[in-house]
């Protein structure tokens, strides 16, 4: 058998402790290293901190368009916030976070956070499996691909990997997970990029060079020794643990240990960073969002099951960057949310909401332009239970985005990260070529005027402005699938009115919206 | 950090329940105390630190006979338990159960066959016959021995559920060759012949044939023992590895070693027949009488002349060696050490070693019924002797494609079947269990050598290519041509009580593959896998169903997504430590 052959067995399978990375040992690669490229290196030394929100998070509830409350309450009363508790942003009223991301909005006051609106892809599917896929891999949803965008982006970055690494000039682990699989996320070409550490209790053993209690039978005794070894044999393990012994966290702002494992994990991870370890990308998990029942406390929505979470999100985060900063790692490090979906509309009669489409993420950081990207979502004023938010960004965007402005990638490398599609970069970085407020004057560059007549039964006429430039008219229903593409064009600066056939189409909500470059405007049309 | 708050922070974070075994892994709560961990590691080099240990004896054991004392019985007699095997053994009783593992099969396996013949042309012996009484050719002799040691490892991989193969293992290693060092590989055959044809009748005879078999004659020089010149080599390790061991018991001297080799002078190797056969040439017999020591009673061993005068003569010193109790006192502690405990005390040695070698002179030496009274034994289900094996290398490997119950090519299609089974042996190369060639006379360190034992399996280099073993059949599958040698993992999953249900589907998956519970902590972790982000269990259960129905419209997604998921469940529950211990 060939050695590439075993060697290839754990990579495929991503590294998971205890097993080695590397099982047959660096000595075992009679090939030299081979030489790679070290010429682009500006963005040495910056790390991206995933952050998993696990389950599909309810983003009405988390980024709230506070100037949409009078069809919210009709649509999900029963879980709404109540509009007086919303933390709402300081410059920008008509949106606000869940009363518990007080650590969000601090961030937002200290011009720390980007929130992105309505982050999703065309055809969203509510299949916590295949969406999870999707966005770790980054494909479209017709499509399976069977590698992650980080694991292309760190193939590319890391040539070779994993044969003869660790190397001089990255010694450590090129991502880490904790979680028990290696996310598809960090999925390369042929190998896993990424190190799952199993679990918050393997990570905190690891760290402190400490292994599980075992019973105090033989079994024990020959279960601990295997455990030692095994901890022992991950070539990794030692660079964990020195970076663990060598970094601190300073901050006080985290929670007592052992109760928020988000908060745990973060501050391990800026532990680690502290420590001086290479690794360029975390990615953490909290799981908890499916909150299909119980999601809200009947009365006070702000606490229960979501309530929790929300306030372990904030507060994690809050205290990470706070210790990022007084560890002087502030231009080092970012952090962003993610989750598989969003969550319906109309919340359902268990006090909780089910499986949606688009919601927000959030990217936070010194490095970040400090705002809101995109609109509010509108929400229609009659709701059918299977409505869902169209989405206004594509999650690809941000990811782009992130490999752009952050981690400074060319163009062709990001399309390359990006499976070869091209995804346009949203402000949401300084680095970034627009900045927010040019972003947001766009705005007036487009409008939706009229649609009529509203509710349609046979056809209806959609007029709309727009300034000179290439222009994007669609059609989503309830659900957020794509129906139908009404224009996709140059347009010179006026008003144009198209008409739309609706005979065929399903009775319901539909969203119509028009886009120019990154600004998009949409609203409500309802087929009767 | 507070430790038990951290556990406890993750048990909460994830909704599943700590999932016990049926009967409790440990059985009487008497004998083990869960809470108290571990003093430290500091005892690497066995458990000495430990504050109790067993008074269990070899009286038939009355406890239950669940599942998990069933399943305890089979890790320790099987490479692997596959569910079919489990479940030909359930609902038997103990001594029902033990019966059927000794009941072996007085068939011998089909013998190796010529796998290379489309690499390199054997003229005696057409592409897929046997070479084993064919004539010698040095020029396809690596051919052969590769043949003979790929299916050395297959016959291991396709044992029939019963305690054969483990002893036949067993004996390889007390009766060490090494296939490397044997000219003909026809021999090797021969050898690995005798251990099936003995394995589990009568040790007295084994040895005897052992003696005088082709093979053991060439490798510790038997051949070369004449009169003229007496070698003394094998009747040196004949007492000292085979039957007398070297403990402070076994007073053999150095002239019982001298007139040993006397008695065995003469026989020798007829290199003409094919395969090539023991012959006993009276001309370099040494027909004078021969005495020995105290130790053995001072017998006289009578110098015998004619053709006959090696048969009588290796009868006489049988009969003499096997007289002495040390026999099968060292005998039934490298039973108990490769089948219970590589820790042997005061208590151990009285209660259970004494009695069973007693058990053992009393039957004429019978493998089945020392074997059925330590299988059968209070001593054997002792929760104190529970998971504390650490696998060997095949029990791991054979054991996973057993588990998993691999797929092989047809066994005509011999060149690939050979080199599935080559990469097994390979394998097992890597992590210091070559088949055929153990690394001298003495058999595998991890059998015998104090205080490490089956710890020496297990290093920096030899555990991660355990977890690289299953990791790859997992997930690439060994590749030759067009054919992929991996696991199918629904093959293990169907045959599950209720895998749609993830808490059923990790228990059961558990509880088969492991040979003691997880924590809480643990089996969360393992249900992060199917259900991440503590999602409703109904969607692994929709997921399930959809990839087991091919008509429902997500069939193809949901059953790639559910195969990964398993896949990840079965290696992560395989990457876990307790996966190693048996």
């Amino acid at each position: 058998m060939k050695r590439r052959s075993f060697f290839k067995a754990s990579a495929a399978a991503g590294t998971v402790l205890p097993l080695t990375l590397n099982g047959m040992g660096v000595k075992a690669f009679e090939d030299s290293p081979l030489l790679r490229s070290l010429g682009r290196r500006s963005a040495d030394g910056k790390v991206l901190v995933i952050i998993n929100l696990s389950g599909g998070n309810d983003g009405l509830n988390t980024l709230i368009p506070i100037d949409q409350y009078s069809n919210l309450s009709k649509a999900r009363n029963n879980i709404l916030i109540q509009e007086d508790k919303v933390l709402p942003f300081w410059d920008r009223p008509a949106a606000g976070l869940h009363p518990k991301l007080s650590g969000l909005r601090d961030l937002y006051n200290n011009g720390m956070l980007s929130a992105i609106q309505a982050v999703g892809y065309p055809n969203p599917n509510y299949s916590h499996f295949r969406s999870a896929d999707i966005w770790m891999s980054g494909s479209d949803s017709n499509e399976s691909w069977t590698t992650g965008w980080m694991g292309r982006y760190l193939d590319g970055q890391y040539t070779g990997y994993p044969k003869g690494f660790p190397t001089a000039t990255m010694p450590d682990p090129l991502a880490i997970q904790i979680g028990q699989m290696v996310s598809l996320a960090f999925m390369g070409p042929e190998v896993n990029m990424g190190m799952a550490i199993t679990d918050p209790t393997t990570f905190y053993n690891l760290a402190n060079g400490t292994t599980d209690p075992t019973p105090n039978t033989p079994a024990g005794y020959e279960l601990a020794f295997l455990r030692l070894m095994a901890q022992q044999t991950n070539q990794y393990a030692t660079v964990i643990k020195n970076a663990a012994a060598k970094g601190t966290n300073k901050s006080t702002k985290y929670p007592t240990g052992g109760r928020q494992p988000l908060a745990d994990q973060l501050k391990i991870v800026a532990k680690l960073i502290s420590g001086g370890l290479k690794t360029p990308v975390y990615m953490v998990t909290i799981g908890g969002f499916d909150t299909h029942s119980e999601q809200v406390d009947s009365a006070d929505h702000s606490v229960g099951l979501h309530g929790t979470l929300m306030q372990q999100l904030g507060d994690a985060i809050a205290a990470f960057q706070d210790d990022i900063k007084l560890l002087g790692l502030e231009d080092r490090v970012v952090g962003m949310t993610f989750s598989e979906f969003g969550r319906r509309v109309m919340s359902n009669a268990s006090n909780g909401t089910d499986h949606g489409a688009a919601a927000p993420m959030f990217v936070f950081g010194k490095a970040v332009q400090n705002g809101v990207i995109g609109a509010n979502p509108t929400i229609p004023s009659t709701v059918t239970v299977n409505d869902n938010l169209p989405m206004q960004y594509d999650f690809r965007q941000v990811y782009a985005s992130v490999l752009t402005d952050w981690f400074e990638l060319p163009a062709a490398e990001v399309k390359a990260a990006m499976g070869g599609k091209d995804f346009n970069t949203l402000p949401i970085f300084k680095a970034n070529k627009a900045s927010l407020e040019d972003y947001i004057d766009l705005v007036s560059r487009i409008s939706l005027n009229q649609i009529y007549p509203n509710p349609a039964v046979e056809s209806t006429k959609i007029s709309y402005f727009t300034e000179s430039g290439h222009v994007k008219l669609s059609v989503f229903d309830a659900t957020g699938q794509l129906v139908k593409i009404l224009k996709d064009e140059w347009h010179g600066h006026g008003t144009y009115v198209v008409d739309m056939e609706v005979i065929g189409l399903r009775k319901g909500n539909y969203y119509v919206q028009l886009s120019q470059g990154e600004k998009r405007i949409t609203e409500v049309l309802l087929v009767q | 950090m507070d430790r038990k708050a951290f556990f406890e922070s993750i048990r909460k974070a994830s909704p599943s329940a700590n999932l016990n075994r049926e009967n409790g892994q440990f059985g009487p709560e008497t004998l083990i105390a869960p809470e108290e961990s571990n003093p430290g590691i500091q005892g690497l080099s066995g458990p000495k630190g430990l504050t109790r240990r067993t008074n269990t004896g070899t009286a038939a054991y009355k406890g239950t006979f669940g599942k998990d004392e069933l399943m305890h019985l089979l890790r320790r007699t099987l490479f692997g338990v596959k569910i079919s095997d489990y479940n030909v053994y359930k609902g038997k009783t103990l001594e029902q159960a033990v019966d059927a593992l000794l009941n072996v099969s007085t068939t011998l396996p089909n013998p190796p066959v010529n796998n290379y013949g489309n690499l390199v042309k054997d003229p005696n012996v057409p592409y897929g016959s046997t070479w084993v009484n064919a004539a010698l050719d040095p020029a396809v002799e690596p051919q052969r021995k590769g043949s003979v040691k790929s299916w050395f490892w297959g016959q291991m991989v396709t044992q029939s559920p019963d305690i054969q193969a483990k002893m036949v293992l067993f004996w390889h290693n007390h009766f060490a060759i090494q296939f490397l060092e044997i000219p003909d590989a026809r021999a090797c055959y021969v050898y690995t012949k005798v251990l099936y044809t003995h394995a589990l009748g009568n040790f007295k005879d084994l040895t005897r044939a052992v003696t005088i078999d082709p093979a053991m004659l060439f490798y510790l020089n038997g051949r070369l023992n004449t009169k003229r010149a007496p070698d003394e080599n094998y009747a040196r390790e004949l007492q000292e590895l085979f039957t007398l061991g070297k403990g402070p018991n076994s007073k053999f001297t150095e002239d019982d070693v001298k007139a040993m080799a006397r008695v065995l002078t003469g026989w020798s190797i007829n290199p003409l027949t094919n395969p090539f056969s023991t012959a006993f040439v009276s001309v370099n017999h040494d027909s004078s009488d021969k005495q020995f020591s105290s130790f053995y009673g001072n017998t006289l061993i009578k110098g015998q002349t004619g053709i006959n005068a090696g048969n009588t003569e290796l009868d006489d010193l049988l009969t003499m060696i096997f007289k002495v109790d040390e026999v099968a006192l060292f005998l039934c502690r490298k039973l108990y050490e490769y089948f219970v405990y590589y820790e042997i005390d005061d208590t151990v040695e009285a209660n259970v070693i004494v009695p069973l070698a007693k058990v053992f002179r009393d039957s004429g030496y019978s493998i089945k019924a020392v074997l059925k009274t330590l299988l059968m034994s209070e001593h054997f289900f002792d929760s104190w002797n529970r998971a504390c094996v650490i696998k060997d290398p095949l029990t791991q490997q054979v054991g996973f494609c057993r588990e998993m119950e691999l797929k092989f090519p047809a066994s005509t299609d011999y060149f690939l079947l050979y080199q599935m089974y080559q990469m097994g042996m390979n394998f097992g190369q890597l992590t210091q269990l070559n088949l055929g060639d153990p690394p001298n006379v003495a058999g595998w360190p991890a059998w015998y050598q104090k205080p490490l034992f089956h710890r020496s399996w297990i290093n920096s280099d030899t555990l991660p290519k355990r977890n690289q073993f299953t990791d790859y059949l997992l997930f690439i599958g060994h590749k030759v041509g067009s054919f992929t040698l991996m696991a199918d993992v629904w093959i293990f999953t169907k045959q599950l009580t209720s895998p749609g249900d993830a808490d059923d589907l990790i228990a059961e998956s558990v509880s088969h593959l492991l040979p003691m519970s997880i924590s809480a902590a643990q089996t969360a972790t393992l249900k992060e896998i199917l259900l991440p982000g503590g999602i409703p269990d109904y969607n692994w259960s929709d997921e399930y169903r959809a990839a087991t129905d091919a008509s429902d419209p997500n069939h193809t997604t949901a059953k790639s997504t559910a195969t990964v998921k398993i896949q990840y469940l079965i290696k992560s529950i395989m990457n876990l430590s307790e996966y190693q211990l048996s």
